[in-house]
């Protein structure tokens, strides 16, 4: 194969790892989105305490330098563990309240806790940053021609398609998902149907946070070095990739996350690495203008 | 009529009239510090003032207030930098009249910044919802990448040497830079809450309000909503523009960095804790916003070494939107506050 093809699979199978992870983070926003109409924006500083739960969890474990399956696993359930405790926190303290108040207030307030949860991490954790733990060995699997299919990649792309069949599941095979579904349709008539509307909205915000316990996990593998303002950043471009699917679309939110992700490597790889947070918001610019229900949503007009 | 017309233009003539007395004892009495933080405090005044209509009177959410303060500090400090650009001299008014620049140098930055609003404003404000929410956050940080990457505005060290207005000859008084940039700041700062308070006790300012009570009704009076929020976040991205003016020539430095979501937050929450739809809440809450990190949090800071600022802000606003979302003054000015101390009604009350 010639050197251009052989680059371009290289960053494909990049692309796909981190839109992949993008994804999963965008399904914690869209689903939030889906049932209360509100940008969750504490749910980057959630994907950011996931980072450094695995990072303390691994310290207390004593699983520092022992990687494997098992580590992988545990520190996995953990971070899962801690992420959708403080999603369920956050969601009780903060959102519950304003449940009836105008949707400008629900959102100031999660911008609230987003920059509440920023800057405590960083009198807490410090704001240098610290290096992730190896929880797997990176060691290339296969190689055809010259590219490599490297574990990292292997590892991202099985735990997020694991994930994602998990949770289509959840939604569309079990009762809770069910409900969720008629909540996010019309939460008055769901409670009328005799479901539980805050048991709901509660463990729609475990399932999100949990989902991106498992993005910051798979972050920190890849790219080892969090900080406590590493959400904001990634968060917002999974929160594109969101609106960019179609927000409160599910399947949305996973075709955008992998378009995000391949356009960002691509724009890495052949244009230039400092425009390529730039190149993310002004995809999303052109989207609203050409297709502001995202590409799997659909237009609704709102009826009086 | 004249009396009418005297009695409206009396108002801002004594506010301008009251901000030259303080900026009089602030020139005699206090050092450079405090004059600075005061300039940086019409500023913020302004920023908070043109978000409120916006945010406050016409119920949209925009959280890149800073990026359009960006581009006209940026701006205006391009303009004064270079003598003449594609042939047009910016710089017009000779040194004796040395200020007038400056005016010249705010309308330009303003107007970009109005542009830029516009361009931004269109396509987000047709749709309903909190998508202006999420197109200023991404422009602003489409904004901070290309100013961090051109180097004709210093990039990412920031643009230095920035002019300051001269020393100004009045006949027997000689005004002091400080004094001169002060005066143009309350220039501002009063036109602005002027244009403001005149335009939302106007027929298009009803129009404003009406889009934030209820969009679908609106709409069936006939309003033209996407034009009405257009209007209102175009004029509000032009005084931004001029508060970055501002900025640039009191500060004298310009670094990307300044312009963050951080700065955009405290405009945010200047807005929220003076009350949405409350232009006199707003310069309260802006004085106290500037004021309280550089002369509380700061010593605090220097005795703990840690940086409380934004962890006790961020508090503030979910409190603030749990327990007291209306803010501190809700939708009433300090005016109707006063008169309801008096045991009056106030305008509100009669109405209803």
């Amino acid at each position: 194969m010639s050197e251009e093809i052989l680059e371009f699979t290289q960053h494909l199978i990049n692309g796909i790892a981190l839109g992949s992870i993008y994804a999963l983070i965008a399904l914690g926003y869209t689903m939030v989105y889906g049932i209360l109409q509100l940008i969750n924006f504490a749910h980057s500083e959630v994907y950011m305490i996931g980072a450094f739960a695995t990072y303390y969890g691994a310290r207390w474990f004593g699983l520092l330098d022992r990687p494997g399956i098992s580590t992988f696993v545990l520190l996995l359930v953990f971070a899962m563990i801690c992420c959708a405790a403080l999603g369920v926190l956050i969601e009780r303290l903060a959102y519950r309240p304003l449940r009836n108040a105008p949707r400008l207030n629900a959102l100031i307030t999660a911008i609230g806790v987003s920059l509440f949860l920023q800057y405590t991490g960083q009198i807490v954790f410090g704001a240098d940053p610290k290096v992730f733990p190896t929880l797997i060995e990176d060691a290339a699997l296969a190689s055809f021609h010259g590219v490599s299919i490297r574990s990292f990649d292997v590892a991202i792309f099985g735990v997020t398609l694991f994930f994602m069949i998990a949770l289509s599941y959840l939604i569309q095979g079990t009762k809770i998902g069910k409900a969720m579904r008629a909540v996010s349709a019309n939460r008055t008539v769901a409670s009328l149907m005799g479901i539980d509307a805050n048991r709901v909205i509660t463990f729609t915000f475990v399932v999100g946070s949990a989902l991106a316990a498992v993005g910051a996990v798979l972050v920190g593998m890849k790219y080892p070095k969090i900080d406590p303002l590493m959400g904001t950043l990634f968060g917002l471009k999974a929160f594109v990739a969101a609106v960019l699917g179609g927000i409160g679309n599910l399947p949305g939110a996973v075709v955008g996350g992998l378009i995000m992700g391949l356009c960002e490597e691509m724009v890495v790889g052949y244009i230039s690495s400092t425009y390529r947070d730039a190149f993310a918001f002004s995809i999303l610019i052109l989207i609203l203008f050409f297709r502001p229900a995202g590409l799997l949503g659909k237009a609704t007009q709102e009826k009086v | 009529m004249t009396s009418r017309m005297l009695k409206s233009w009396l108002s801002p003539l004594i506010a301008f009239v009251g901000m030259l007395v303080i900026g009089v004892v602030l020139d005699q009495f206090f050092n450079q510090y405090v004059q600075l933080i005061i300039l940086f405090a019409c500023t913020n005044i302004i920023l908070a003032l043109s978000l409120n209509l916006v945010n406050g009177f016409t119920g949209q959410f925009s959280i890149g207030h800073a990026v359009f303060m960006a581009i006209g500090a940026y701006v205006s400090a391009y303009l004064s930098l270079r003598p003449e650009i594609f042939g047009v001299k910016f710089t017009m008014f000779p040194e004796a009249i040395d200020y007038l620049n400056y005016l010249v140098y705010a309308v330009c930055g303003g107007l970009v910044a109005a542009a830029a609003g516009w361009v931004v404003g269109l396509p987000s404000l047709r749709l309903r919802g909190d998508y202006l929410a999420i197109v200023t956050l991404g422009f602003s940080e489409i904004i901070r990448v290309i100013l961090l990457n051109t180097q004709a505005v210093g990039g990412a060290r920031g643009l230095f040497g920035i002019p300051r207005p001269d020393a100004l000859a009045l006949g027997p008084l000689t005004l002091s830079p400080f004094l001169v940039m002060y005066v143009l700041a309350s220039f501002w700062v009063v036109l602005t809450f002027l244009v403001l308070w005149r335009l939302i006790h106007s027929v298009h300012g009803r129009a404003f309000l009406s889009v934030r009570e209820d969009e679908i009704a609106a709409q069936a009076m006939g309003i033209n909503t996407t034009q009405v929020k257009v209007r209102a976040f175009v004029i509000s991205s032009f005084f931004a523009g001029v508060a970055g003016s501002i900025f640039a020539h009191s500060a004298n430095y310009l670094n990307p960095s300044t312009f963050g979501f951080t700065k955009s937050v405290d405009v945010i929450i200047m807005i929220v804790l003076g009350g949405m739809g409350s232009l006199s809440g707003s310069v309260v809450a802006a004085l106290f916003i500037t004021f309280l990190p550089e002369f509380v949090l700061r010593p605090l800071q220097e005795y703990t070494h840690i940086d409380f600022r934004m962890v006790i802000y961020s508090i503030t606003l979910v409190l603030f939107m749990v327990l007291r979302p209306k803010g501190l003054f809700g939708s009433r000015e300090i005016s109707d506050i006063a008169r309801s101390l008096r045991g009056e009604r106030s305008a509100d009350e009669r109405a209803s």
